[in-house]
């Protein structure tokens, strides 16, 4: 399928008081038209970072992109001089954040912050971009949108401000939607909703979706293809399918066991010990070293090569090595 | 909207039924009386004048009447210039000290948040120290210490303005800077600080993930926001510009209300003192009440009618 974005070995990090932070390390990874993918992991494992890279809109200072592409459009987007960005955000990429209540302005009409988007964007006359919204609001399964568009934010529910805002992301039809944890804030019933009008979206539209998350119950729901992210690097892509019934990382399936799981109800549910190491400071093996069951000798001291176990499937952890296969003695042990 | 209208116009004849009333009788128990100076007036004429103007009744019948002529927005007669009334001062001084205030109020909200925009839009730069360098001058400064400098430096140095009185615009620039600093640096830090948090704001966020222009962006969307707690502060510094227009008045030689004031303190001319407090406090209420309203216009939050259905 034909790839409308590539990351290649992203790396932004952050000066701060403390020293530089790595945020993000490295990250390769290419979405294609039309799919979704999750990205998912712990917190401060750098998913937003990366999202935020993709729109232009890492705060600078104190971040900055220190290396690496993301190619869109046959434009490699980290070179783009910033006014030209603002032609491509919300226009062609899009985003939608993780708390609706507070996303939204709340001193202007939604109508009027969905419309100022495609007045931004397009040559289109005013009453002619309103009554695009309507249509949009529409599509989103917003009730009554003529009256609706006149009102403030403070006058919808958390879930509808969410249809509000992927409305608004979605009003000049973009390629690429990204989603920095959309559900997150909103409770379970609505989240299912929001998610079925993901899928909804992307069935009419056909637009590719990023979706950001630590919930792999969402993702479970919605992912095509999934990426798994840890202290500033992907450890392990693949479809939906191939990180649920056959994880290869140890972090993948660490994760996979922290979680409840319908298919398996009488599975315990193991957290994994320890926390993510300092990205002040990120080690320059597996970062995964000190957390892993399996580590060897080899983790601590280079960093896993890409192993590809399909066409799809793509791991970095010592294990896939042959010399490792033999050995697989544990080194490090934590109970 | 009505209904809260009239509500706040109760309120407001209340709070200035309170005031009239506090005065009258805070004035009447501090000590001395127009009457006693000290060239000593013949004791029957002394006593004409009292009858005259019912000093000589109890302090409750002098109330009532008072209260009476009141509310026929007549504030009676000055004792002290016997052929002029309050009235006739309030329509001759009054118009200057607005024109004076007015003037003062614009310009300080103008400069105000044209200061705090670029403070915050340059934050920690050199343009954010040099604005909240001026605007600190500004808090600190006492406006009449200002007024002398001014007029020291730009009229009697360098006789760029005229330094006193109030005929051309040029005669208004002097008392107008010494009266608008203070308030001027107020709302620029105010501003400065609230725009600096608006900006961190998520929706923020979301308007530069649509792409719009840093124009845009501060203009529509952080302004709006930003202004909120400057509208809250402009009561308050519409009042202390209100006062701050007496001192300046005398300063410049502006033949505004501040003069009649002043002078009808300190001869106890009880109806002139009586009548500008009344007339100012009015003209506070109605600044607050237009404050109320501008803030509910801003923030669709604030619901100013009754609640309305979802
Ligand atoms: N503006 C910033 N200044 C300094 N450090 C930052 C900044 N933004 C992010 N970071 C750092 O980058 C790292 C990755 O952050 P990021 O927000 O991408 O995490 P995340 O994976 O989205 O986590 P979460 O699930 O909590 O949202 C964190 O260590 C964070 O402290
Ligand atoms: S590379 Fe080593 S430490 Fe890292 S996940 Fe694989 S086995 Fe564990
Ligand atoms: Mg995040």
């Amino acid at each position: 399928m034909e790839k409308i974005l590539q990351v290649k070995d992203l790396q932004v990090a952050f000066k701060t008081f403390g020293g530089e932070v790595q945020a993000v390390r490295g990250v390769t990874f290419d979405l294609l038209k039309g799919e979704t993918l999750a990205i998912v992991g712990e917190s401060g494992c750098g998913k937003s970072v990366t999202s935020q890279a993709i729109m232009g809109l890492i705060p600078s200072p104190p971040g900055k992109i220190a290396g690496g592409e993301i190619i869109f459009k046959n434009r490699d987007l980290t070179s783009l001089p910033e006014k030209e960005w603002r032609n491509v955000r919300g226009a062609d990429i899009s985003m939608i954040f993780q708390d609706p209540m507070t996303a939204l302005n709340p001193t202007l009409t939604v109508g009027e912050q969905i419309i100022e988007g495609i007045i931004q964007h397009e040559k289109i006359a005013r009453t002619q971009a309103k009554a695009k919204a309507i249509d949009m609001l529409n599509l989103v399964g917003i009730p009554v949108p003529e009256s609706r568009m006149k009102q403030y934010p403070h006058q919808f529910s958390g879930g509808m401000r969410q249809r509000i805002m992927i409305a608004m992301a979605l009003i000049c039809q973009p390629e690429i939607l990204i989603a920095d944890e959309p559900t997150t804030a909103l409770d379970v019933t609505i989240q299912a909703q929001i998610l079925e009008l993901f899928r909804d979206i992307q069935n009419r539209t056909g637009v590719s979706i990023v979706l950001i998350t630590h919930d792999l119950g969402v993702v479970a729901q919605v992912a095509d293809r999934i990426a798994v992210m840890y202290a500033g690097k992907i450890v392990e892509t693949g479809t939906r399918r191939e990180i649920f019934y056959n994880p290869q990382h140890p972090y993948t399936r660490g994760l996979l066991q922290s979680v409840p799981r319908l298919d398996r109800e009488d599975a315990e549910l193991i957290p994994i010990a320890g926390s993510p190491p300092d990205l002040f400071a990120p080690p320059t093996g597996c970062p995964f070293t000190a957390r892993c069951e399996s580590a060897m000798e080899v983790c601590s001291r280079v960093y896993p090569i890409e192993t590809k176990l399909s066409e799809q499937h793509q791991v970095h952890c010592w294990l896939q090595d042959q010399r490792a296969r033999k050995l697989a003695v544990p080194v490090i042990t934590i109970s | 909207m009505t209904s809260y209208i009239l509500k706040r116009l109760g309120a407001m004849l209340v709070t200035l039924w309170l005031i009239v009333t506090l005065t009258f009788f805070l004035m009447h128990s501090v000590p001395g009386s127009p009457f006693n100076e000290e060239r000593t007036t013949n004791e029957a004429i002394q006593k004409n004048l009292e009858a005259y103007f019912h000093l000589d009744e109890p302090l409750y019948v002098q109330y009532g009447i008072y209260m009476k002529s009141l509310v026929t927005f007549d504030f009676g007669p000055s004792i002290k210039r016997s052929s002029d009334s309050v009235n006739a001062m309030l329509e001759r001084g009054f118009p200057i000290s607005f024109e004076l205030g007015f003037i003062t109020l614009v310009t300080a909200i103008v400069s105000g948040l044209f200061l705090g925009i670029i403070a915050a839009l340059r934050h920690n730069g050199f343009v954010d120290y040099l604005a909240m360098t001026i605007a600190v001058l500004g808090i600190s400064i006492p406006n009449f210490v200002l007024a002398t400098l001014l007029i020291q430096q730009l009229a009697v140095t360098y006789e760029i303005f005229p330094a006193a009185t109030w005929q051309s615009p040029m005669h208004m620039v002097l008392p107008t800077l010494a009266l608008a600093t203070g308030p001027m640096a107020i709302i620029a830090r105010l501003t400065r600080a609230s725009m600096l948090e608006v900006l961190t704001q998520d929706y923020i966020r979301t308007a530069k993930a649509k792409g719009l222009s840093p124009v845009k962006i501060v203009f529509k969307h952080a302004l709006r926001n930003a202004m909120l707690p400057v509208v809250t502060v402009l009561g308050t510094l519409a009042a202390s510009i209100l006062t701050g227009t007496f001192v300046i008045e005398k300063i410049f030689a502006i033949p505004g209300m501040g003069r009649y004031f002043v002078e009808s303190i300190s001869n106890r001319d009880y109806p002139v003192i009586m009548g500008t407090t009344v007339f100012y406090s009015a003209i506070l209420i109605i600044m607050l009440f237009l404050v109320d309203i501008a803030y509910g216009l801003l923030d669709p939050r604030i619901k100013l009618h009754k609640k309305e259905g979802r």
